[in-house]
């Protein structure tokens, strides 16, 4: 077991601001405050990556989750309800919320530190192994049906996406539509910004083949 | 020749020699930036001047021309004017968040410059993934304009934060695929390594990615969707002052603003660097007898006149529509980046091709196939979808 | 094709551009305060006083009857009338403005002033570097500011000005015809008194113009 004066200093930094804005996140009052939090934990995940040396993971954590998962929840936070409104937890008891903690914690802590991988960490520092090259050639050899398998998720998840924002609202959606709804939706076309921008009925409906 | 070449890299060994041993890290690390931020602080003002006397020029008419000779102490004057002008921030705005947007997005866009490769041996930092690197620092640019935004309690400035996430979402898309074939063909994301694989001549020709069918129509992409990605015209709806004033910049003042203007344009900088460092050879120069000029010279080149082709074009193009945006990325520019790749691949397995005018068909093949698809989609997006306009009330 | 409109774009400007360098008739804005266009002759802003002569308070043909100063939708003209009198063109004694103040930030150069006199007075000017550095004192200008030579009317606006000239002269010789056929008429009604014939000859001669009465 190291001591923690063998820690670096920088690991213990990068954990200081990962572990605040973590809990700032959990328990700021305003949600995007809250979110913003997220982001620097995010971050911190990510110079945590990098600190082992894993720069490819470091940087996809920051272009994914920074880049693309953050902004998804800001613009959740914005688009579904009042950003201040605070919600009131399912049980007050604090002990019960104790008990829950504690028993997530364990069950995630319990199979990392019986980990074999543990026993194999060396004293001497990783040698940067994690190199994109090998990561492309393991996925594309290796893990090819993973990737494909998730790739298939991925596009499965997004046509329903499409699928669920193009459902035609049966109130609004007019058979004939006027002249002015005619001009409006000839521009606007399927585009996603579209239905956004358009306050006019029949956006989607009206440019089905 | 030689020390011309290298004389910034000699001038920094030689200076961080004469610094105490202890202390040499840290003199690497400010010799490393210290000029970076330096000269691109300065570019950012040369090109403010440049641009607004280009599109004086373009418009017939002077630009400035009252501060110092021909007006060109403008920028010192519009500096010093932003430094004392009144700090604003609205009563209810979220301040702290108001006062972190302008820093999250000039930190990051200072940081991207740091991987690029601005002559043989002057990159700051050469990350294995540097590529990767640019692409995910530039993307929490986008973070900062909802910060900004948001904060701003300011429906203008929260509309135009949206457009601008939205924006810069979608051209992310065209943006990253348009380099991923620069990376099939050289099989590296280092930066420096992408401008190595470049610097062959060819019977005095460079061997620069752009000369290639996909290279070619992906500098074009990369550039269109850089500019959107910097929000620079004709993409700069979020900024779009004839609707939602300036945006999420609207309750953003004095020294503020002037962060955000400089990080945007500091975006464009490093679109521009990237361009140059993925399509146009980097460093390396144009004909093989220019070879031993120093290399920086040539990066420099190559950059002022991308950044003269950026003011050119907003000089000439009206905004986009926020539909007509968001169509040309999704139906237009992505599946042309997609097409590039697949003439990528081809351009890549066609090399062994043997029989003599090999190139030629190459080229041809290549060229035919992204030029179909470009005819293709165009007259697809081209077609009148405008009924017959009624009016309903004229009679 | 697509793409071909961007282009001719292109070229558009580029021909813009390079244009302005060798063609200085591209360039159409005129740089202000080194080079200024000359005023159109109907060009009116601002109103001033029009003086006759070589002094410009003795000459000054405004006889202080107040009726711009009435008729000003801002009134922000200002006038104090003279205790004294003293002869106008025509040579008839009349009031002066001892006070004749027009303050430059209220005055919209509506030019009511100018239609309502009945002097030719007061007429408008082509100023319109009209900004102080100071936000009080220097705006409202006095009679000494506002006093302009005939001949600066002359040079502004030159039809009109003949043309009150004109009219001007043929008032005062009316007015001298008149005055030498009262004292023609005087003297014929001092000889006819003297030979006892009608006393009530009209009194013409003082009443050849007063409106202000």
């Amino acid at each position: 077991m190291r001591m923690l004066s063998d820690i670096p200093i920088a690991f213990l930094m990068i954990a200081a601001v990962t572990l605040v804005s973590a809990v700032c996140a959990m328990s700021l009052r305003n949600l995007v405050h809250c979110g913003l939090c997220l982001v620097l934990t995010f971050v911190g995940l990510a110079a945590t990556y990098l600190h082992l040396s894993a720069e490819f993971v470091g940087f996809a954590q920051v272009l994914v989750y920074v880049g693309a998962v953050a902004i998804l929840i800001v613009f959740t936070i914005l688009l579904t309800r009042n950003a201040e409104v605070t919600l009131s937890p399912v049980s007050q008891s604090s002990l019960v919320g104790l008990g829950i903690a504690i028993a997530v914690c364990g069950s995630l802590v319990l199979p990392l530190v019986t980990s074999p991988s543990l026993r194999r960490l060396p004293a001497q520092s990783l040698a940067p192994d994690a190199q994109v090259q090998r990561i492309g050639e393991k996925l594309m050899a290796q893990y090819v049906i993973p990737l494909e398998a998730l790739a298939l998720v991925l596009t499965a998840a997004m046509i329903g996406a499409v699928v669920i924002a193009m459902r035609d609202d049966p109130e609004r959606n007019d058979p004939s539509p006027s002249p002015q709804n005619q001009k409006d939706t000839g521009s606007v076309s399927n585009s996603p910004a579209g239905t956004a921008l358009n306050s006019s009925s029949s956006t989607s409906s009206s440019q089905r083949p | 020749m030689e020390t011309l070449d290298q004389i910034f890299v000699l001038a920094k060994h030689w200076l961080v020699a004469r610094v105490p041993e202890p202390l040499a890290w840290l003199a690497t690390i400010l010799l490393s930036i210290g000029p970076l931020i330096t000269v691109f602080a300065s570019c950012f003002a040369i090109t403010t001047i440049v641009e607004r006397k280009a599109l004086g020029r373009i418009q017939n008419r002077f630009g400035p021309n009252r501060v110092g000779p021909f007006g060109l102490l403008q920028p010192l004057a519009d500096g010093l004017k932003m430094l004392i002008k009144e700090d604003l921030v609205p009563a209810q705005a979220d301040k702290v968040v108001h006062l972190l947007a302008p820093f999250a997005l000039v930190v990051p866009a200072w940081l991207t410059f740091s991987v690029l490769p601005f002559g043989r041996n002057m990159t700051v930092i050469d990350l294995d993934a540097g590529l990767l690197f640019f692409f995910a620092v530039g993307a929490s640019s986008e973070l900062a304009v909802f910060m900004a935004g948001w904060s701003s309690r300011n429906k203008y400035a929260l509309m135009g934060a949206m457009r601008g996430i939205a924006q810069m979402i979608s051209y992310e898309v065209p943006l990253v695929l348009s380099t991923v074939a620069v990376v099939m063909s050289v099989g590296s994301l280092s930066l420096p390594s992408i401008v190595e694989a470049q610097s062959a001549y060819v019977f005095g020709m460079p061997t620069w990615h752009v000369f290639t069918p996909w290279g070619l129509s992906g500098f074009i992409l990369f550039l269109i969707a850089g500019a959107a990605e910097a929000n620079r015209a004709p993409f700069d709806l979020p900024e779009a002052e004839s609707e939602i004033i300036a945006g999420y910049l609207t309750e953003y003042s004095g020294f503020k603003y002037a962060l955000f203007f400089m990080g945007e344009y500091l975006g464009l900088f490093a679109i521009t660097g990237m361009g140059i460092t993925l399509f146009l050879g980097g460093w390396t120069a144009p004909v093989s007898f220019l070879a031993t000029t120093p290399s920086w010279f040539w990066f420099f080149a190559k950059f002022g006149a991308i950044i003269a082709l950026f003011i050119w074009v907003r000089g000439t193009v009206p905004r986009l529509r926020m539909d007509q945006l968001m169509k040309f990325a999704w139906k237009f520019l992505v599946p042309l980046t997609l097409v590039n790749l697949v003439v990528a691949a081809f351009w890549h397995f066609s090399g062994t091709w043997q029989f003599p005018g090999a190139i030629f068909a190459r080229w041809l093949l290549g060229a035919g196939f992204i030029g179909g698809a470009y005819v293709t989609l165009g007259r697809a997006l081209h077609t009148n979808q405008f009924p017959p306009r009624v009016y309903a009330y004229a009679e | 094709m697509l793409g071909t409109g961007l282009i001719q774009g292109l070229m558009e400007t580029a021909k813009n551009f390079v244009g302005s360098y060798h063609d200085e008739a591209r360039l159409v804005t005129v740089q202000y305060p080194e080079e200024k266009i000359p005023a159109k002759e109907n060009s009116r802003n601002f109103p001033f006083l029009v003086y006759d002569g070589e002094d410009p308070q003795a000459g000054l043909r405004c006889v202080a009857c107040q009726i711009c100063e009435k008729e000003c939708p801002p009134k922000c003209i200002y006038i104090v009338k003279s205790k004294d009198k003293k002869p106008d063109y025509t040579g008839k004694a009349q009031l002066y403005p001892a006070t004749f103040d027009i303050d430059v930030s209220v005055c919209m150069s509506c030019q009511i002033c100018v239609e309502v006199c009945p002097f030719d007075a007061i007429k408008m000017d082509q100023v319109f570097e009209l900004s102080t550095s100071d936000r009080f004192a220097t705006l409202l200008l006095k009679k000494t500011t506002l006093a302009k030579p005939n001949a600066y009317f002359h040079q502004i606006h030159p039809t009109d000005a003949a043309e009150i000239d004109g009219r001007l002269a043929e008032e005062k010789r009316k007015a001298e015809e008149k005055a030498k056929a009262a004292a023609a008429a005087k003297a014929a009604a001092a000889a006819a008194a003297t030979t006892g014939t009608d006393p009530k000859a009209p009194p013409v001669g003082g009443a050849a113009k007063s409106p202000t009465n």
